[in-house]
């Protein structure tokens, strides 16, 4: 009996341990339960509804109709383009002010901040129908650049291509300012420094050492804001003007007009797997960053 | 190739100020370091070192002031056209490069061949002990490596002066040490003009060829490391560096007298209001057998006595109150012999030990 002696209370921690994790089952269980009711359920369903065709039997007539359809494959290259786009200006706009932000003493910083996710604190319905209002040829904006002598007849910027990205980037932009942001404030300000020591100027410190150390937050930034805009619905359909149409939109048109749930069953699958494959394919980049970036 | 001294540049500081609202960071500083010469800037924290070691390096705009490498006004160049070497506190290693890739990285910089930079790259991390650590990543490096790292990033493109802000703070204390005596070898080996800061005394004592004590943005003392510490100028740096005990004392002429007793001093008599008896502990002795003739002698009770393995330490109270401390060396027989609380012992000064200072906080 020298092993009970020796280790003492070695079946009541075993107990414990076990317990433990069973409480912790327990806890999440509810969440998980959440999960499977709200998103593998639907999910599942939209992938079986998807292969059923107009006749109520299986049939892959729904995926063929995306290859064959002209206007399929447009709109498929028009959520592209939109999503690059948003995400391309957002880049532009949003890393400069990041910068700016970051460089502002804390208490500014945390002003800009706020001022930045303002708009999250109304409607994203209200905040495209002001930019309709805005951008409409009596517009604001086409008022008041008449009136300054910018340009002499209103300029069409709404109800197209530009109206769209102008709302869309004005509501990503969010999303790609707080990740940027949080890897520059990380940054700690001696690296700089010792580039500037050891013979950097400032435009070469800022891309041989600061950029670099920020590209897991823009590339972190980009990919939220480009796979939100992949699904996105409302402000191209408000400020596109129909002019463009995004997945999201025909899928709404299948069911609305068509009443087809198999058709927008099958473009919901088609984004719902190119957004994984992009993930994916993402995921793959942000390993291979870590490892030339040690980790960072 | 070999590592060659390279050649090294005098630094001469003069009228330096910077003023951070009422505060003075730098006051009127006025320096001037010799060419391969080893100085530290020891300081506690907040005494402004730092301060003039970013005006060096030019990260600190100063509000006045005339700074010279060699013959040449640098005081208004920019950073990156100073060309001087610098450690960081932080190590500063740039995480998204390898070993290599940050030592490498000022030769780049100056658009040096590829198998130049490859070669002089491999030489500096030999240098520092480093060979074949180059394609490391930083995080895979312990703190001694990051050190090494930062010293060779710092000294690849032979550099005439280095700069060395608190390197060695984050490192374990054993490791502290070897590396104390590694970048005094390095020093020895490379010849650039080091300027050094710490606020270890010990750090500066073993490490400098003179020490300049900063407080509240002045230079208290610039001397050798034994001058420092035998003549300290004034009470801050007596106190500062190594442990002392004060006597508040008399003077009359050219006769210091404390209480009754006359003292045989050594040295000047620094002009002050305030003179006082600066007693280190190492240098009180214990007299076992009364009063020594020749020495200043002194009765006092033992308060407290502390063994300490290699020494012991002993508080004793004067007969005016006074408490001075004195440090002994502990030998067979003295071990089984400390002297007891509550003993009246007979503490011995040489003269040449009996250094009188200005007691003024300066």
């Amino acid at each position: 009996m020298t092993t009970t002696a020796l280790r003492p209370n070695e079946a009541g921690l075993r107990t414990d341990g076990r317990l433990e994790r069973l409480r912790l089952f327990g806890l999440s269980s509810p969440a998980m339960l959440l999960i499977l009711v709200i998103l593998v359920i639907p999910v599942g369903w939209l992938f079986y509804v998807s292969f059923i065709g107009a006749n109520g039997e299986f049939s892959l007539e729904n995926y063929e109709r995306m290859i064959k359809r002209k206007s399929y494959v447009r709109i498929f290259i028009t959520t592209f383009q939109v999503s690059v786009l948003t995400t391309g200006l957002c880049i532009l706009i949003g890393y400069p002010l990041a910068y700016f932000m970051s460089q502002l003493p804390n208490r500014l910083a945390n002003l800009c901040l706020i001022t930045v996710l303002l708009p999250f604190w109304t409607s994203l319905l209200v905040r495209t129908y002001a930019w309709l209002v805005l951008l409409q040829k009596q517009g604001l904006v086409n008022q008041w650049a008449m009136n300054l002598g910018l340009w002499d007849e209103p300029l069409k910027i709404v109800h197209n291509m530009t109206g769209t990205l102008i709302g869309m980037v004005h509501i990503m932009l969010p999303f790609l300012i707080l990740p940027v942001y949080g890897a520059m404030k990380a940054i700690d300000r001696d690296y700089l420094k010792a580039a500037s020591n050891l013979g950097a100027n400032p435009r070469t410190a800022f891309w041989t050492v600061f950029f670099p150390l920020t590209t897991p937050g823009l590339f972190a930034g980009s990919l939220m804001v480009f796979i939100l805009c992949l699904g996105f619905f409302v402000t191209p359909a408000v400020l596109g003007g129909g002019k463009v149409i995004m997945v999201s939109m025909k899928i709404v048109s299948n069911i609305e007009l068509f009443v087809n749930w198999g058709a927008a069953s099958a473009m919901g699958v088609v984004l719902l797997i190119m957004t994984l494959v992009i993930l994916w394919i993402a995921s793959r980049f942000l390993r291979l960053d870590q490892i030339t970036s040690g980790g960072h | 190739m070999t590592t060659q001294a390279t050649e090294a540049l005098p630094i001469s500081v003069s009228n330096v100020t910077k003023t951070y609202g009422p505060v003075h960071a730098l006051d009127d500083v006025s320096l001037e370091v010799k060419s391969g010469e080893f100085l530290t800037l020891l300081g506690p924290s907040g005494s402004g070192k730092t301060t003039l070691l970013m005006v060096l390096a030019g990260f600190t705009r100063p509000d006045c002031g005339s700074l010279k490498f060699g013959d040449d006004e640098v005081i208004r160049k920019p950073p990156h056209l100073r060309d001087v070497g610098m450690t960081f506190q932080s190590y500063a290693l740039f995480p998204h490069m390898t070993v290599a890739g940050n030592v490498g990285y000022p030769l780049r910089l100056r658009k040096r061949p590829k198998a130049e930079i490859a070669e002089r790259v491999e030489r500096a991390l030999e240098t520092v002990q480093l060979g074949g650590y180059g394609d490391r990543r930083i995080d895979q490096l312990s703190g001694g490596q990051k050190q090494r790292v930062a010293v060779a990033r710092a000294i690849v493109f032979e550099p005439r002066i280095l700069l060395m802000d608190e390197p060695l703070s984050a490192l374990d204390k054993k490791l502290r040490d070897q590396m104390q005596i590694e970048l005094r070898h390095l020093h020895e080996q490379l010849g650039m003009t080091t300027v050094y800061v710490t606020h270890d005394q010990r750090e500066a004592l073993t490490m400098s060829d003179r020490i300049a004590v900063v407080n509240h943005g002045r230079i208290m003392q610039l001397s050798t490391p034994r001058d420092l510490y035998e003549r300290p100028a004034n009470r801050f740096v007596a106190d500062f560096i190594g442990e002392s005990t004060f006597l508040p004392v008399k003077r009359a002429g050219t006769d210091v007298h404390y209480g009754d007793t006359a003292l045989r001093y050594s040295g000047d008599l620094p002009d002050t209001p305030d003179l006082q008896l600066m007693i280190r502990p190492e240098r009180v002795l214990l007299s076992d057998t009364g009063p020594v003739e020749g020495a200043n002698n002194f009765t006092a009770t033992a308060s407290d006595v502390v063994y300490q393995g290699d020494s012991f330490l002993l508080h004793a109270r004067l007969q005016d109150g006074q408490q001075i401390v004195m440090r002994g060396a502990v030998r067979g027989d003295r071990a089984t012999s400390l002297p007891h609380v509550g003993d009246t012992v007979t503490l011995t000064m040489a003269p040449e030990d009996t250094v009188l200072i200005d007691g003024r906080e300066v």
